[in-house]
């Protein structure tokens, strides 16, 4: 402003005949708008997914059959019967359990992993194992379904360990889930324990603290905001897994708490009610909106969650 | 060996023994640590391991070539895999453009204390890690029927998938473009070159191997995903390769979870046949990206 | 090196370069020394009663590149010894030698010999965590744990395991490092809340707590303002009543108003721009090095010519 100014005063050279004539530049615009409207369409997916969910589901409530109290504190999940009953908890103890059991699995392998990886693996066995835990993070879930229903249950769990399980079980769903979502807990946690400041290391070190002291009273307090991270996000995948539960676990609803027996998912339910041809409209079809906006709005809080852990670390390390 | 020839005193009377349970407890430290994180690889390997066994003796040319059967014996993948080519292209189609034009606006346009700008960049974070099965019911509700009712078709099961990957496509393009020095972007700048000749010509150019790892990686993620193909695939018997992206369709994992939920055995086995496939088209994949990584990415 | 006997100090060697006349010379072994006449003052000092520390030709190395080389002189008890030179001369390096903190640098390699109380600290049958419970350090810059002030202390009485009133011991620990009148009132709080000038003294504390033999500090003031500063130089004053200290610093005034001895290191640059080595010129009682120094080049970066 001020050199543009005193030009003119000055009556001096105008910025055209020094510079030549200013360009218009529209095709530089038309890109930034393009780009913009691009990275747009992401939010335009969300408002896809919340309108379709939230439509389907109000429809499904106005339904004389489903009531918004039978639905959320009701007993029995009959979608499909000609008397149909739609209360979600069973489904969503089925969810819990099996998150729980899968937590229990991921949570110290998890976490055993990150700390191996980030305070004593050599290089070398890093960049061995980083790899091969992207592999593992990289079988598709339907393989591990299998895996679950034809080698886990009958060879582990009724075999090796003489429990006695149904085919379709809960526990196996839960182990091979846990087992699933190890990746992303150990790469979270591990990133977190990374970014602890070697100074914090050394002081540990400096007072006669051995390897293992400072790994478990250091690293791990230091980073626990992002070893947290790395738990919600695993659970949020845990909750949102439909392959695994859906083959090895069942499909039948049930209050049971025995991880022995069957048990639905809320996954699961969307999956096995979605594989036939549900006429829209139906309640059978907006049930699994309704189920689907549960499992949304669950998943939506858990990542949150995580996303806020994860920045509060940032926050004081970086 | 040293302060015996010195004669000095011993170690142990200077530097104190140390207490052997904290030894020990260092060693068993480290044990269980290796053990924990040799689990999940276990399992990884039995997994592997337990669907060759099966698998492997099932697998023939005319495994490859035929189409789905009643009879196990004749049971083929060929309408998968041409199924699951399909979606592939599809899914590249659509991701490449929109995953990179929505990475560069984030990363050279968007002015990041703008709120709008802020909501889009939580958004894709959030999108990422939203079930694959909320997309498959989006994709129902919007792609095959309601608004674009595409139908069953590759095109509906294509879009979907590509939604699922979408964000991560994003996520690791932005990755790439940030991994540009600010310096490249300011030399081309120096020279007069427009905000957009800057990233065409110069930022662009030099980050191609990340995003197309991100791009890869993506892909072979969208080719696993079986629970969205549920919602707006559905069918698992289809006797003819696509025709085009109007033409009904299977696919690799939904073949392989039609096979898996037959109580019939032979089918199961034909269910880690297809595994097999599946499992060597991702490792051809992962190689690609990886090699493309290793060997074209720039060092700054 | 095991055929040196630590008894005689040193031993002459005959391929030495000659040392510069008035110098009390003891020479060390550089027959490859790039550089002629490095003109140790008193290296291993044999007026040194008990020293804590003795290292015979050390040389650290990164990777292949050598960072610092023959490094030979004895540390003496309950004194402040003061390492100064350029930056990349290597006397953190060689600090780091004492309490095998090098060790966790993979790349690292320590050739020669460190003695402590005449025990190799590189000997294969020493621990390096017992030595680092007997060998306080405190680092550049303050590096409190994010724990209350209370944990901070208590960290390391409770790795080693000491028996005792964990409060006690907290207590005498900050006294020692005269924070106690500060502090007392809010133990519970985070360490982060502190100034800076107070964190770096939660550090002495925290080193303290473990009642170390020697404190070693790696230039403990470059992150802090002049007044804190000074407090901690006079922490230094009383604390060498009790523990021997080795102090790095970049201020030459700091090792002038608080060392009894110094020594003084350079950069050499050697035969590429590449190969910058670090070396011991000069080893003295702080007053000599300061006022009467023997080598030209101790002189002229005391007296602000260069570095």
């Amino acid at each position: 402003m001020a050199t543009s100014k005193a030009t003119s005063d000055a009556a001096g050279p105008n910025a055209e005949s020094v510079f030549g004539p200013a360009r218009r530049r529209i095709g530089e615009k038309a890109i930034a708008v393009a780009l913009f409207l691009a990275a747009a369409t992401s939010v335009v997916i969300t408002v896809g997914i919340v309108i379709s969910l939230t439509g389907e589901t109000l429809a499904f409530f106005a339904d004389q059959a489903v009531s918004v109290s039978g639905f959320l504190t009701g007993a029995q999940w009959t979608p499909l019967f000609s008397d149909p009953e739609f209360g979600i908890r069973p489904l969503v103890q089925g969810t819990l359990i099996i998150t729980g059991i899968a937590l229990i699995v991921a949570i110290p392998l998890g976490i055993g992993t990150a700390a191996f990886l980030s305070e004593y693996a050599s290089p070398r066995v890093r960049s061995a194992l980083k790899p091969t835990l992207e592999l593992l993070a990289g079988v598709p879930t339907v393989v591990f379904g299998y895996f679950a229903l034809t080698f886990f249950t009958p060879s582990i769990l009724k075999g090796l360990l003489g429990m006695d399980v149904s085919v379709f079980n809960g526990l196996a769903g839960g182990i091979i889930v846990g087992v699933l979502i190890v990746p992303t807990v150990a790469s979270v946690a591990e990133d977190a324990m990374s970014a602890v400041p070697q100074s914090l290391r050394e002081g540990a070190y400096g007072l006669g603290a051995s390897r293992r002291q400072v790994t478990v009273r250091v690293v791990v307090p230091a980073a626990l905001s992002g070893i947290t991270a790395g738990i919600v996000l695993g659970a949020s995948r845990a909750v949102g897994e439909t392959m695994v539960v859906l083959i090895a676990a069942g499909q039948v609803p049930t209050t049971s708490l025995d991880p022995r027996n069957p048990m639905e998912t809320m996954t699961a339910f969307i999956g096995a009610t979605g594989k036939g041809d549900v006429p829209t409209g139906s309640t059978g079809y907006k049930a699994i909106f309704a189920v689907g906006f549960a499992l949304f709005v669950i998943t939506l809080i858990l990542n949150t969650i995580s996303i806020r852990f994860v920045r509060r670390y940032r926050q004081v390390y970086e | 060996m040293t302060t015996a020839e010195a004669g000095e005193r011993p170690v142990s009377e200077v530097l104190g023994v140390p207490p052997a349970a904290h030894k020990a407890r260092d060693r068993g430290f480290v044990l269980v640590l290796a053990l924990l994180t040799s689990i999940a690889l276990l399992v990884l390997a039995v997994l592997l391991i337990d669907t060759a066994i099966d698998g492997v003796p099932q697998l023939s040319l005319s495994f490859l070539t035929s189409f789905p059967s009643a009879f196990p014996a004749k049971a083929g993948i060929e309408s998968a895999i041409t199924g699951t080519l399909w979606l592939m292209g599809v899914v590249t189609f659509v991701i490449v453009p929109l995953g990179v034009a929505s990475a560069l606006y984030l990363e050279e346009f968007a002015d990041g204390t703008r709120l709008w700008n802020r909501i889009i960049e939580v958004n894709i974070q959030n999108l990422a890690a939203v079930p694959s099965i909320v997309y498959g019911i989006l994709g129902l509700a919007y792609i095959v029927r309601g608004p674009l009712s595409l139908g069953r078709t590759v095109l509906a099961g294509g879009l979907t998938l590509a939604l699922v990957v979408l964000p991560v496509v994003i996520i690791t393009s932005r990755e790439a473009l940030r991994a540009v020095p600010p310096s490249i972007k300011e030399g081309a700048l120096a020279l007069g070159a427009t905000r957009w000749q800057a990233i065409w010509r110069q930022i662009l150019p030099s980050s191609i191997p990340g995003i197309a790892t991100g791009v890869i990686l993506s892909i072979s993620r969208a080719i696993g995903e079986t629970a969205p193909l549920i919602l707006v695939g559905a069918a698992t018997f289809v006797a003819f390769n696509p025709t085009g992206l109007d033409s009904p369709f299977t696919a690799l994992p939904l073949q392989i979870f039609s096979w898996i939920s037959q109580p019939n055995d032979e089918f199961r086995m034909l269910a880690a046949a297809a595994i097999i496939v599946l499992l060597v088209l991702l490792v051809i994949l992962n190689a690609v990206a990886i090699t493309l990584r290793n060997r074209y990415q720039q060092r700054w | 090196m095991s055929d040196v006997d630590p008894a005689s100090g040193s031993r002459d060697e005959p391929g030495a370069p000659p040392v510069s006349g008035q110098a009390p010379a003891v020479p060390a072994g550089q027959p490859h020394a790039p550089i002629p006449s490095v003109a140790h003052g008193d290296v291993i000092d044999h007026e040194i009663e008990n020293p804590v520390f003795i290292t015979e030709e050390l040389s650290v190395s990164y990777g292949s590149a050598l960072a610092v080389e023959d490094v030979s002189l004895s540390v003496p008890e309950k004194e402040i010894t003061a390492f100064i030179g350029p930056s990349g001369c290597g006397k953190s390096t060689i600090l780091r030698c004492f309490n095998r903190m090098n060790d966790l640098i993979p790349a690292a390699h320590v050739e020669g010999m460190v003695r402590y109380h005449g025990v190799d600290l590189y000997g294969s049958d020493v621990d390096s965590v017992q030595v680092r419970k007997r060998i306080g350090m405190v680092f550049q810059k303050p590096n409190p744990f994010p724990k209350s002030i209370f944990d901070n202390i208590a960290f390391g009485p409770k790795v080693l395991g000491m028996k005792g009133s964990m409060d006690e011991i907290v207590e005498q620990a900050l006294r020692r490092a005269s924070l106690w009148d500060d502090v007392k009132d809010r133990l519970k709080d985070n360490a982060f809340g502190m100034s800076g000038g107070q964190q770096q003294r939660l550090c002495i504390a925290r080193a303290l707590a473990t009642n170390p033999d020697v404190l070693l500090m790696d230039e403990p003031c470059s992150a802090l303002d002049p007044i804190s500063t000074g407090r901690i130089e006079d922490l230094m004053h009383e604390l060498k009543e009790t523990v021997s200290i080795v102090i790095v610093t970049h201020n030459m005034q700091q090792a002038a108003r608080v060392s009894d001895r110094t020594a003084f290191f350079i950069v050499d640059m050697g035969s590429s721009e590449e190969a910058r080595i670090g070396r011991l010129v000069e080893y003295g009682p702080t007053d000599r090095i300061f006022t009467n120094p023997h080598d030209t080049r101790t002189e002229e970066y005391v007296s602000g010519k260069f570095g």
